[in-house]
């Protein structure tokens, strides 16, 4: 029996299943400790499914909590982006295509340092200790506590960004440091920027997974707990702790995985609408369809691989403003504050949950506070929202030809109305927890990266001896043996020499051994 | 007089990275740099061939290197103003304009990231009417004109300025230089009067690729079939569509050489393309028998956005269409064939014109 939570921005779901079955659910609202929200949610789904916590063989968590602090610009930590390149690279510095607010939030302080290597090993300049220790005194001075070091092809060597991150650490003991060639791939602007989004989630990274593990701990769960990543597998909480930008777009690839789940289609347009944001994306044979291009989180380019998915700010909690006859809807939530901030809960805020109850598409709170809304404006409200909808749809969809659609998410109850576009509408049983179903069935991988010489025609070899220990680290991270499969391959060449050079990145996946 | 703003300046990028044919690099960073220079130091005008007067003195920068590097440690500025410098003093005279060499790729964007930077206005047009990943071939070679004094520079400011008896020699051993370089560089080359431009140069490429931009930006916008706002833009036909299955590449002597295999999907079910690359798409075998090959544009486009793949970003799994474009004209006469038909690139095949399977291919 295992557990699959999702931290949403305003609901905490969470799923009892065992095998293909969901024996229980829950969904409740996130509080803003994070941990009293999960204890709730698992108490009830035990009590539901008369179960108890000494039978739980494995927690998966999955949770937006880092993508909406990037997309709200909430509890960002000032971070330094700090490249090693000069004097290569100066026509494009760092955070050069980000969004002026964002880049604002987190602070803009950007350091262009020497160092860095050329494709073959050799360095561009060598590294300045003194260099560094004077961006230290700056950081000291702005009582900066978060680093993002990224130098020319880390991802070939990665000494210059350990040595100054030393060199940091020396000067600013305590100080949060994150290294491009821990999280990224060859591509320098993508990779920099997401070092610099992982930089500025440092703190709120060790709040969230420590309220995490306090709840499980609170229940005397003792099953190993793992967190799930943007490409659907799972990692440890102590690596989740060190590198939260790689749980970026995990609640989309789990919502979609649980939707094809559930649903039992194969192909079709998902809208996942949380609390917060809404999420459309595209089933091909079950699984996200990927995305070709670089993709975007919160307007910045990176280089994970992702869902193809298109990301706006419609969820239950979105908040609607009038100003003369012109009304908006989101992109801002109240989140984990609807419960005190929407009317219906005798707040001040109107939000597009009371809404739904005031057309009585729901029934929540108190309905007599939204009873003086006008007729207008709740019509209004209802077709700015499914004008939404189907406006993502239609950008999501690779002909004209209508498809079907599939709801989940908490806030689906905002949709009422048939969906142009959509050639059937389904909401599957139990369509409201489906990120957290999508987590309990994820999946344990193992990668390899690493450089091969290659003489002659050893390509083939190369690449077989890479799966097959891509392969045995997934199994030695939890896997069942014979549901292993390598899934992703990936070779650079880095080298003109004669003797060809290639990196390989080989990534197997396979379900979690229950003991 | 006309200035190149931001949205137009995407507009070509968009284009170019179509006319890229899967080289010239990931006109992104590029495009980037071009923004910056003009937000930094104001928009470059831009010049028909014909607005050029005769004793004008043009020159081609552009980027020299290998892809992968250049996506890591990108040469976009102080190191082309120190090439262009470079190469004004060898000559003796001030350049009066710069245009692009290639309007395949990044390179596409480099006369624009130039011309601001140096207060130039960029001319519309270019040498190849595609990407090609060699010095020499150009329609300047065709016409005889030489592509030195030839300047290269590197971000510490070490510079070379090449004098070789022809095109050829620029080819390797400016590559040769690139490599130490880091395989990434730029250089600035052919320096031509405007007398010659209006001769021996491709007039109004840059619109060109300016509207097959226009064209994709304004079919998403309308929620439009992408591809085939890239097929009535530039005339080109579906020469397959399917799902990568395996891509295997090396690096030789300074090229991504390699080889992309897609399965065929809807009418093209059950069959197997092949696409050879050297930097660029250079040949495309269907099932054994070559559907097109280079000079003619083969184009690997994402079959949902229409846009552009580069040989180095294509993946295991990519739904993709390939597109074929016919050529500049001058590069299917005898010598453009000579210097750039599939035999210049190993293949022993006769080049196949692209138009044949363009019926085939309309009707799916």
């Amino acid at each position: 029996m295992r557990i699959g939570i999702d931290v949403g921005g305003t609901n905490t779901d969470a799923v009892l299943v065992e095998g293909m079955e969901v024996l229980a659910s829950h969904k409740t609202p996130t509080t803003a400790d994070v941990g009293s929200g999960i204890i709730s949610a698992l108490e009830n789904i035990f009590r539901k499914g008369s179960s108890r916590p000494d039978q739980i063989s494995a927690v998966m968590i999955g949770t937006t909590h880092f993508t909406n602090a990037v997309v709200e610009r909430r509890r960002l930590l000032k971070s330094a982006a700090i490249r090693i390149a000069l004097p290569a690279t100066q026509a494009l510095p760092p955070m050069i295509d980000w969004p002026s607010d964002l880049r604002e939030a987190i602070g803009n302080h950007v350091y262009l340092v020497h160092g860095g290597y050329e494709f073959d090993g050799r360095e561009i300049s060598a590294l300045d200790d003194k260099e560094i220790r004077e961006v230290a005194a700056d950081l000291k001075r702005k009582n900066i506590r978060s680093a993002a070091l990224t130098s020319v092809f880390a991802p070939v060597n990665g000494k210059m960004e350990e040595r100054a991150a030393e060199i940091l650490r020396e000067e600013i003991p305590g100080i949060y440091v994150s290294l491009s060639s821990e999280i990224g791939r060859i591509g320098l602007l993508e990779r920099e920027n997401a070092t610099i989004m992982n930089a500025c989630l440092q703190e709120l990274a060790i709040t969230v997974v420590r309220s995490f593990r306090d709840a499980l701990n609170r229940l005397e769960i003792t099953a190993p707990f793992y967190i799930s990543q943007n490409d659907g597998t799972l990692m440890s909480s102590v690596y989740a702790e060190k590198y939260p930008i790689l749980t970026f777009a995990s609640g989309p690839t789990n919502s979609m995985r649980g939707a094809a789940f559930l649903s039992g289609a194969q192909e079709g347009v998902v809208v996942d609408i949380g609390g917060t944001t809404s999420d459309v994306g595209a089933l091909a044979h079950g699984f996200p369809r990927e995305a070709s291009a670089e993709v975007e989180i919160a307007d910045v380019r990176t280089n994970f691989r992702m869902p193809d998915l298109l990301s706006f700010g419609l969820g239950g909690g979105s908040i609607i403003r009038q100003a003369n006859s012109h009304m908006t809807i989101g992109p801002d939530s109240v989140g984990y504050e609807l419960t005190e901030k929407a009317l219906i809960f005798g707040g001040d805020t109107l939000t597009t949950t009371d809404i739904a109850v005031a057309a009585g598409q729901l029934d929540l709170g108190d309905r007599r506070k939204v009873a003086r809304l006008s007729p207008e404006l709740i019509k209004s409200a209802l077709a700015q929202i499914h004008h939404m909808v189907e406006a993502s749809i239609d950008r999501m969809k690779t002909s004209a030809e209508p498809i079907p659609v599939i709801l989940v998410g908490g806030g689906s109850v905002l949709i009422s109305k048939p969906i142009a576009g959509a050639s059937e509408i389904r909401k599957p049983e139990h369509y409201a927890v489906a990120n957290a179903i999508g987590a309990a069935i994820a999946q344990v991988g193992g990668e390899v990266d690493r450089v091969f010489m290659l003489e002659g025609s050893s390509r083939d070899e190369a690449l077989a001896s890479a799966k097959r220990e891509a392969i045995s680290k997934a199994v030695d991270a939890g896997a069942l043996a014979d549901t292993v499969k390598v899934v992703d391959v990936e070779e650079v060449p880095l080298t003109y020499l004669p003797s060809n050079s290639i990196r390989v990145r080989i990534k197997a996946v396979g379900d979690l051994a229950m003991s | 007089m006309r200035y190149l703003q931001e949205q137009e300046i995407r507009d070509i990028a968009n284009g170019s990275a179509i006319l890229g044919t899967g080289g010239g690099g990931d006109p992104y960073l590029g495009t980037l740099a071009a923004i910056a220079a003009i937000k930094e130091f104001g928009p470059p005008a831009i010049l028909e061939v014909s607005e050029l007067a005769d004793d004008a003195l043009v020159a081609f920068p552009f980027i020299v290197g290998s892809p992968v590097p250049g996506v890591e440690k990108f040469p976009f500025g102080l190191e082309l103003v120190r090439a262009f410098r470079m190469l004004e003093g060898q000559l003796g005279r001030r350049i009066t304009a710069v245009m692009s060499a290639e309007i395949g790729g990044a390179n596409s964007m480099i006369p624009m990231s130039l011309g601001a930077r140096v207060g130039l206005p960029v001319v519309d047009g270019d040498l190849i009417g595609r990407a090609f990943p060699e010095i020499q071939l150009t329609t300047l070679t065709l016409h005889g004109l030489h592509a030195s004094p030839f300047a290269l520079a590197d971000e510490h400011g070490n510079g070379v300025v090449l004098n070789v008896i022809d095109n050829f020699w620029a080819e390797r051993i400016a590559r040769a230089i690139s490599i130490e370089f880091g395989a990434i560089c730029v250089g600035i080359a052919y320096p031509i009067s405007g007398a010659q431009a209006k001769t021996a140069t491709l007039h109004g490429t840059v619109s060109y690729a300016g509207s097959i931009g226009r064209s994709l930006r304004e079919a998403k916008a309308g929620k439009l079939d992408l591809v085939g706002a890239v097929l009535d833009a530039t005339g080109g036909v579906v020469l397959f569509r399917g799902n990568i299955v395996d891509v295997r590449r090396q690096t030789q002597r300074g090229w991504a050489v390699g080889e992309a295999k897609i399965s065929g999907s809807e009418v093209f079910a059950g069959s197997t393309l092949s696409v050879r690359f050297q930097n660029e798409n250079l040949v495309a075998v269907r099932d054994g028998t070559t559907v097109a090959s280079v000079p003619d544009l083969i184009t690997i486009v994402d079959a949902e956005t229409g846009a552009a793949i580069t040989t180095e970003n294509l993946r295991y799994g990519f739904r993709v269409a390939v597109i074929g474009i016919a050529c500049e004209p001058i590069w299917r006469t005898p010598a453009g064939l000579a210097l750039a038909g599939p035999q210049h690139w190993g293949y022993e095949n006769e080049y196949v014109p692209i138009e044949p399977h363009c019926r085939t291919a309309a009707r799916n």
